[in-house]
This record gives C-alpha cells, sequence and structure tokens, in this order.
C-alpha cells in the first residue's frame, strides 16, 4: 500500500469511529433536555431519574466522544500537513472555534450537570442540561462548517503562489452548503438518539422490568423518533441533494449511478453499477423521477458520468453508490418503522405490542449504519478533491510520514478502539441492566 | 500582529500546563499518596468534574495554533509524528481510566484502572517535557520547513539527534518533577487526613530534587540553545519571566504551611508559568528553531497565517475566551473546597 491510501484509510477509521459518540451525544443531549423540562413542568420525580439514568449513559458515551475526538485534531497536523499548512488559516478557525466556543462549554456544565444536581436545585440544573445541549450543538455547527468548506469552499481568495488566503468569515460560516449539511446532520443525531432511547425503552418493556420507565422511553423515542426521521428525507436530505447537483454535479451522477446525460433521467432504486461496460447491471428504476427530485421539472437534464473526464470523477464509483443507497434505503425503512410505532403508540397499544416492540428493539444498529453511510458518501463524493475545486487529495499528505510509520499506527488506533469498543458495550450494559430506579439524587453522583 | 498570537498561543498553553498539569500530576503521585480505596476515590473525586475542561486548553491551544500558525502546525505536528500517537494513545487510555474506574466494584477492576492512570500520567508530563525540550533545542527542519525525527539517535543531541537526547530526557524529568510537586500540592488542598499529609510530605521531599533539576535544565538550555542568550540580552525587561519563575518556587517551599496550603499552589502555578513563559521568550521569534543553519527555522513572521485571518480571528477569540474564563471561575467555585465522599 502506498503511504496515501494508508493515510487515507488511517483518517477514514478514526473519524468513523468518532463519529459513532457524538451523533448519540448531540442527539440525547436535546431528550435529556426534553426529560429535565418534563421534570420542571410537572414536578414528578420519575422525570427526573429518567433523566438521570440517560445522564449515565450520555457520561460514558461523551467520555469515548472525548477519547477519540482529540486524535481527530492532531491528525490534520500529523497526517495531513500539506493540506493544513495551506488551509489551516482558514479551517483552523472554524477548528479553533469550535474549541473555544464549544468544548469550553460542552466539558464546563456537563461537569456540573452530572455532579451539581443538588447544590443547583431544579431550576439551574435545567439549565445546566440546556447548556450542555447548547455546547454540543455549537461543536456540531463549527466542525460541520469545516467539512462545508471543504465540499464547497467559501469565503476565500487564491494568492500569488496559489495559497488559500481567507477574505471573509463570514462567508465561511455562512456558506450555502452548511446550511442543509447542518441540519440533516443535527436531524440525524436526534434520529440515532431517539432510536437508542425507543429500543432500550422497548427492552424494558418485553423483559418486564422497569416499565414505568420503559414506557416513558418508548413514547418519547418515538414521538421524536417520527418527527427527525421525516426530516431527515424531506426537507433536509433533498436540501443535501440539491446541492450537489448545484455544486457536485459528478457526485451526483455517480451518486445515483447515472451514465449517460439524460433528460427525464430515471432515479434508481437497485441495480449494480458496472464501471466496464458503463452501465446500471439489473436497475430497478422510477422513470424521471431523478430530474424532478433535483430539478423539480419531470423532463429536466442531469448529466451522467460519461459527461466528465475521468479526472474529475470520484475515484470510487461502486462505494458511492453503494453508500448512498444505503443511507436513503434505511431512511425509507427506519420512516416507515416510526410511522407504524407511532399509530401503535397513538391508538394505545404499543406497550403491548410485542412484535412492534421486538422491531424497535432490533433496529438500533441502523440508524448507526445510515450516518456512516451517510458520511461516506459525502467524503467519497468530495473525492478526487481534499478541497473541492481547489485542492487534490494526494497534494494534502503529509510527505515525511512514511507508509510503514503510518500502517503502525493505524493498527494501533484499530488495537485501542477494539478495546474502548468492548468497554464501552460493558458499561452501557451494566447501566441498562441496573435501570433507572434506584437513581435518587445522592446515587446519581457516580465520584 | 504575529506576536500578539504568538502571546496568545503560549499564553493559552501555558494556562493549559498549569491546569491539565495538576491533574497530571495528581496521578503522577496517585498510587503513592493514596492506598485505599477510599482515598483513591478522593483523589479522583477532586480532579473528576475539572479535568475534561482543563485538556479542553490543549485542544484550543491547539485550534489557535493550527489557525494562527499554520505553517508551524503542519510542520511540528508531522514531524513529530511517532511521539504525538504515542501521546494521544496514553491520553485515551488516561481519560477513559478516569470516567470508568469507579463504574464496577471489584478487587481487580479499580486497582487495574488505578495504574493505568499513574502510568499514562507520568509518560504524559514526560512526553509533553520531550516536546518541548525539543522546540527549544531546535529540529532539522528542510527548506520547505518541514522535517521528520526518529523517536532516538545517538542521544547527543548534534545533528542527527533524535526525539530523545540527554537534553530532551533532562527537559522530560524536570516536567515530571515539576507536575508530581503541582499535582501532590494540588491533592493536598483538596483532601484531608492521610492523604493530604503523604501528598505534603512528597511535594516537601521532591521539591529539593526538583531545585537541583532547575538549576541543571537552566545551565543546560543556555548551552543548547544560544538564541536565548541573545534574547535575554537585547531585552532585559524579559528577566521578570525567569524571575517570576524563582519567585514561584521558593514560595512553593517557604508559603508551605499557610491557609490549607492556597499560597504554595499557587506558587506552584507561578513557577510553571514563569519556566514556560521564560522559554518562550527566549526562543522568540523563532517558534521552532532549526538545529542546523538558523536561517531555516520557523518564525513567527513565516509561519503565521496571513494577516486578514489574524485580526478577525481577534474579534471573536477575544470575547470567547472571556466567557470560557467565566466557566471556568464558575465551575470552580462549584467544586471548591475538600472533596467530601458519598455527599
Ligand atoms: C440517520 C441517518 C440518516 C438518514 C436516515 C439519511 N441521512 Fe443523508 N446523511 C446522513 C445521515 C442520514 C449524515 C451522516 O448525517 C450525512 C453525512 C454528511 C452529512 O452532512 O450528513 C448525510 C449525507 C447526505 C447526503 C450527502 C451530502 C454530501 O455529500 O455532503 C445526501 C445527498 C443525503 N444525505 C440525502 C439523504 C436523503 C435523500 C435521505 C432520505 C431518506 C437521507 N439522506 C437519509
Ligand atoms: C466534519 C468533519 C470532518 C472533516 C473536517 C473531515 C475531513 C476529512 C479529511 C481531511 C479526510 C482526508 C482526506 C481525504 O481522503 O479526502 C477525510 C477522509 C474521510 N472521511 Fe472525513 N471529515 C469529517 C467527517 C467525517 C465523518 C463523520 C466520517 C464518517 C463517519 C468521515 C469519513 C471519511 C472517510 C470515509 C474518508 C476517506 C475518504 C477517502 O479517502 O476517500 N468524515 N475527511
Ligand atoms: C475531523 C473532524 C473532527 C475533529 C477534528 C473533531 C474533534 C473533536 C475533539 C477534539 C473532541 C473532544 C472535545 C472535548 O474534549 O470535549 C470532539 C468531541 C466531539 N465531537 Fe468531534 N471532531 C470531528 C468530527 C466530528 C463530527 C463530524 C461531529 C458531529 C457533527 C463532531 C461532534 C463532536 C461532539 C458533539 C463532541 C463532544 C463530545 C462527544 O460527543 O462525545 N465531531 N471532537
Amino acid at each position: 500500500m502506498d503511504a496515501l491510501t494508508v493515510h487515507r484509510l488511517h483518517f477514514a477509521f478514526t473519524i468513523t469511529f468518532h463519529y459513532i459518540f457524538p451523533q448519540l451525544t448531540m442527539g440525547l443531549a436535546l431528550l435529556i433536555l426534553i426529560l429535565k423540562t418534563m421534570a420542571l413542568r410537572t414536578g414528578e420525580e420519575h422525570y427526573n431519574r429518567a433523566a438521570r439514568f440517560w445522564a449515565k449513559i450520555f457520561a460514558i458515551n461523551f467520555a469515548m466522544g472525548v477519547v477519540t475526538g482529540i486524535p481527530m485534531e492532531f491528525q490534520f497536523g500529523t497526517n495531513w500537513a500539506r493540506f493544513s499548512k495551506a488551509a489551516g488559516g482558514v479551517i483552523g478557525q472554524t477548528l479553533a472555534m469550535e474549541g473555544v466556543f464549544s468544548f469550553f462549554l460542552e466539558s464546563s456544565f456537563l461537569g456540573v450537570f452530572l455532579f451539581g444536581e443538588k447544590r443547583l436545585g431544579p431550576k439551574a440544573h435545567w439549565f445546566a442540561a440546556f447548556l450542555v445541549f447548547a455546547g454540543s450543538w455549537l461543536s456540531g455547527f463549527f466542525i460541520i462548517a469545516t467539512n462545508a468548506w471543504m465540499q464547497h469552499p467559501t469565503g476565500y481568495e487564491l494568492g500569488k503562489n496559489g495559497e488559500i488566503l481567507l477574505t471573509s468569515l463570514a462567508g465561511l460560516l455562512l456558506n450555502p452548503w452548511l446550511f442543509w449539511q447542518y441540519l440533516h446532520n443535527m436531524i440525524g443525531s436526534v434520529v440515532t438518539a431517539s432510536f437508542v432511547m425507543a429500543s432500550v425503552g422497548a427492552f424494558y418493556l418485553l423483559t418486564n422490568r422497569s416499565e414505568e420507565y420503559g414506557r416513558t422511553f418508548v413514547r418519547l423515542g418515538v414521538i421524536a423518533g417520527m418527527i427527525s426521521t421525516f426530516l431527515m428525507a424531506f426537507p433536509t436530505g433533498d436540501g443535501q441533494g440539491k446541492n450537489i447537483a448545484w455544486y457536485q454535479p459528478p457526485t451526483l451522477a455517480a451518486m445515483e449511478g447515472l451514465f449517460e446525460t439524460e433528460h427525464g433521467a430515471p432515479l434508481a432504486l437497485i441495480g449494480q453499477p458496472d464501471l466496464e461496460n458503463r452501465r446500471l447491471d439489473n436497475p430497478i428504476t422510477i422513470p424521471r423521477a431523478l430530474s424532478f427530485l433535483t430539478y423539480q421539472r419531470w423532463g429536466a437534464e442531469v448529466k451522467g458520468l460519461n459527461e466528465f473526464p475521468p479526472e474529475r470523477l470520484p475515484d470510487n464509483i461502486p462505494l458511492l453508490y453503494y453508500s448512498y443507497h444505503i443511507m436513503v434505503g434505511l431512511g425509507t425503512v427506519l420512516i416507515g418503522v416510526m410511522a407504524l410505532a407511532s399509530l401503535s403508540l397513538w391508538r394505545g397499544r404499543l406497550y403491548h405490542a410485542r412484535q412492534l416492540l421486538w422491531l424497535l428493539m432490533l433496529m438500533l444498529p441502523f440508524p448507526y449504519i445510515a450516518t456512516t453511510a451517510g458520511w461516506i458518501t459525502a467524503e467519497m463524493g468530495r473525492q478526487p478533491w481534499l478541497i473541492y475545486g481547489i485542492m487534490r487529495t494526494p497534494a494534502g499528505v503529509s510527505p515525511h510520514v512514511s507508509a510503514g510509520n503510518a500502517l503502525f499506527t493505524l493498527i494501533g488506533f484499530m488495537g485501542i478502539y477494539t478495546v474502548l469498543a468492548i468497554l464501552f458495550l460493558f458499561l452501557v450494559r451494566r447501566e441498562i441492566e441496573e435501570g433507572p430506579e434506584h437513581l435518587t439524587q445522592a446515587r446519581a453522583i457516580t465520584l | 500582529m504575529e506576536t500578539i498570537w504568538y502571546c496568545l498561543v503560549a499564553v493559552m498553553i501555558t494556562v493549559y500546563v498549569v491546569l491539565d498539569g495538576f491533574d497530571l500530576g495528581a496521578g503522577i503521585v496517585h498510587l503513592f499518596v493514596a492506598r485505599t480505596d477510599g482515598e483513591r476515590r478522593a483523589v479522583l473525586g477532586s480532579i473528576g468534574p475539572v479535568w475534561d475542561g482543563n485538556e479542553v486548553w490543549l485542544l484550543a491551544g491547539g485550534g489557535t495554533l493550527y489557525f494562527a500558525f499554520p505553517a508551524l502546525y503542519a510542520s511540528s505536528f508531522s514531524g513529530f509524528y511517532l511521539p504525538l500517537m504515542i501521546v494521544l494513545w496514553l491520553l485515551i487510555l488516561r481519560g477513559i481510566s478516569i470516567e470508568f474506574r469507579n463504574h464496577i466494584q471489584s478487587l481487580v477492576w479499580q486497582p487495574l484502572w488505578d495504574v493505568v492512570f499513574a502510568g499514562a500520567s507520568a509518560l504524559l508530563a514526560i512526553f509533553f517535557g520531550a516536546a518541548l525540550g525539543n522546540v527549544v533545542r531546535g529540529v532539522p527542519l528542510d527548506r520547505s520547513g518541514e522535517f521528520f525525527l526518529p523517536l532516538w539517535t545517538d542521544f547527543t543531541a548534534g545533528k542527527d539527534t533524535g526525539i530523545l537526547d540527554w537534553y530532551t530526557i533532562l527537559i522530560a524529568v524536570a516536567a515530571l518533577l515539576t507536575l508530581a510537586v503541582h499535582g501532590s500540592l494540588w491533592v493536598a488542598l483538596k483532601t484531608e487526613g492521610a492523604v493530604e499529609g503523604r501528598a505534603r510530605r512528597f511535594a516537601r521531599g521532591t521539591w529539593w530534587v526538583l531545585l537541583i533539576w532547575v538549576v541543571l535544565i537552566t545551565v543546560a538550555s543556555f548551552r543548547i540553545q544560544p538564541h536565548l542568550k541573545e534574547s535575554f540580552a537585547a531585552h532585559p525587561w524579559g528577566y521578570v519571566f525567569p524571575l517570576s519563575a524563582i519567585l514561584g518556587l521558593t514560595g512553593i517551599r517557604v508559603l508551605g504551611g499557610l491557609r490549607e496550603g492556597l499560597e504554595s499552589f499557587l506558587s506552584s502555578c507561578l513557577f510553571i508559568l514563569g519556566m514556560l513563559t521564560s522559554a518562550a521568550f527566549g526562543i522568540y521569534p523563532y517558534v521552532l528553531p532549526s538545529n542546523a543553519d538558523p536561517a531555516l527555522g520557523l518564525t513567527v513572521h513565516n509561519s503565521a497565517a496571513p494577516l486578514y485571518g489574524l485580526q478577525v480571528g481577534l474579534m471573536w477569540f477575544i470575547p470567547g475566551m472571556i466567557l470560557a474564563c467565566g466557566y471556568f471561575v464558575y465551575t470552580y467555585r462549584s467544586f471548591s473546597g475538600k472533596v467530601k465522599l458519598d455527599g
């Protein structure tokens, strides 16, 4: 393997692992805030205990996010030195803002939220929960701003020697790409958290324990899940797709597996991209739907892969195609499951509908798979550019770090992360096993 | 403008060392000063609510370095590739050992994490010290401002040196001693009874070793990096930095008994502040000197981001940091006083 490939795998592996945790952090922060709000409104201790239970899982998850996040920031310098040197003056802004505005907020008030319930009193404790939520959503904003700039650079100018000069901070923060990407991504984290909450609730109901809490979790999870899965498809997923059609047309063609430019292009539901014969094998398509979805006209022209010179095409078209279809396919499934569950909840049957509860419980991994597939779509779709239109991926790598060294540290990360994953699952399982009942104020303090 | 950002980054890193220094230090002395499970909980309880916030200074400092001096960030992070990756692994192990230790009651679970916590903390202090040593000594930069250092070669601190040589090891040990004293003063401040007593004795004993070491590294640093002498000769006001270090070091000893040790802890903060600012002042305008040809060194001028970015940076950085300091004052106040278990 050449050094470039190893560096790419290195980054892809560590970021994919990192992102497993923040998505739950951000979504759960919102759901915990909702639980705290209900506690404040109704004055019922029940909701406080429910919030404390999720706060414990949140804390374990957060710790994982922190320890896997630090390597991300370092890797810009260690593995992508040329990229950092060229673009640090721009994306360094958003990365530093993330540290200054959100990590300080989050880490300070998470401590207060976890350890300070007794001292603070209900209102101030609610506010601490709010600040943790605000911190994590701000953190998402700045990091997505960073990624959005790589997808669609704005607010910059190229200098005489091709160096990238920031010319407008507002341009960086109000990037048109950012709007839909941020909303889509954040709502995606609410989807994950809703499914996790509903899944744990369903587990309690199916095993006849902590039933009172199981109901609360299922109810909140299903309602939040119904709203958020729907928003994933429309308007946010749709908005993302339009951005791509507008700014990254070769990527759109690759995602959709469209080889020939067509008026009234069909939407491929299933099919295998066949690069040798340059066609989609065994497709099932909806005629003209792609044109309509991207341009709101059934007859609009959509450019196909054959239209672009090879050096403008993403370097792994099948992976891009499949991950995009997995995300959208799962998106449809997730909406379907939540719709069924909502219907049953509305009719007052859900808590006893064992099959549906089984389904909810087993859905747990799928939002994670969908978000990961979504990111692979975004990041593979950005190829062959590291910064779209400005810098090619090979130009950004650290020149003096050899393939061997990078492979060594990649294997090291794989080892450590395996241990982390085992510990994480083990500890979360224990919290679920112990259940929420005993979490009075005093017992909630872990140290 | 570059100089302003140089000072800001230096301040952020110094604050990082002062703050995360005490929880790293608490880790270094963890196994010696706290023997029973209850005592160890007390030590961990004293840093539990704050360590993550302290570590954010490293991230925010790193982020600030990244956007203000991108060329420096790129060059040093890729050049120190291997040790930085080890630092990352240590940070991971240390973070989870603090967070996960108390989730399970068992005779093997806690001792395991205690050892991981202590070992990772000590190694981190050593690595950070070695990093500082490398920056003061200089690295073999090439024409494009890049380099790659092996972990060690012949330990001579000459042209073909590695990351570890006699000089950087000296600084690494200094860092270990400094943070051990700093951490035990913190532990003494935050705990009661046997732990407090042991921590105080540990700090007093180690202080002498630290004193000798400070003399050693001062002599060695001036020998290894001639630029330091020039800096102090050119701007004599710079002597306030080493002076405050001396003041701090004396303070640790002299003010030891007063007001539950707050003064001696603060003296230790002053000492660290003085040492790091002396180093920062001494190597300025370099940010990463070259040990082969001074002309190739990275300076604040040739590694800084363009002016616009630095200017707008100030507009959000200053309010942002004021807010952040506000949170810190608030959290430290709400967790002030001695750690009480089962409270
Ligand atoms: C719960 C997870 C989830 C679900 C159900 C969906 N997505 Fe998604 N999608 C993500 C999670 C996600 C993500 C992980 O959040 C991504 C990766 C990058 C980003 O900003 O969001 C993403 C990216 C992403 C992109 C690529 C953006 C880019 O290249 O920058 C498009 C076009 C869509 N989404 C469109 C959709 C559509 C039309 C969906 C219809 C159901 C859909 N997504 C469901
Ligand atoms: C929002 C913050 C993110 C930033 C700034 C970012 C940045 C980068 C960079 C610098 C690379 C290496 C260069 C390249 O290969 O193009 C990369 C590659 C990659 N990233 Fe991201 N990334 C982010 C989020 C994510 C997330 C959350 C995931 C997955 C869950 C992800 C998946 C990948 C993958 C799979 C690659 C490898 C792509 C390839 O090399 O072809 N990224 N990203
Ligand atoms: C390459 C890109 C990324 C970098 C450099 C990065 C960096 C970091 C760092 C340093 C931390 C630890 C903060 C602390 O100590 O409190 C962290 C945690 C976090 N990151 Fe990332 N991250 C990246 C990708 C992402 C993405 C794509 C998201 C989501 C949109 C995200 C959201 C978060 C959040 C919410 C936290 C808080 C802790 C947690 O959730 O567990 N990060 N990240």
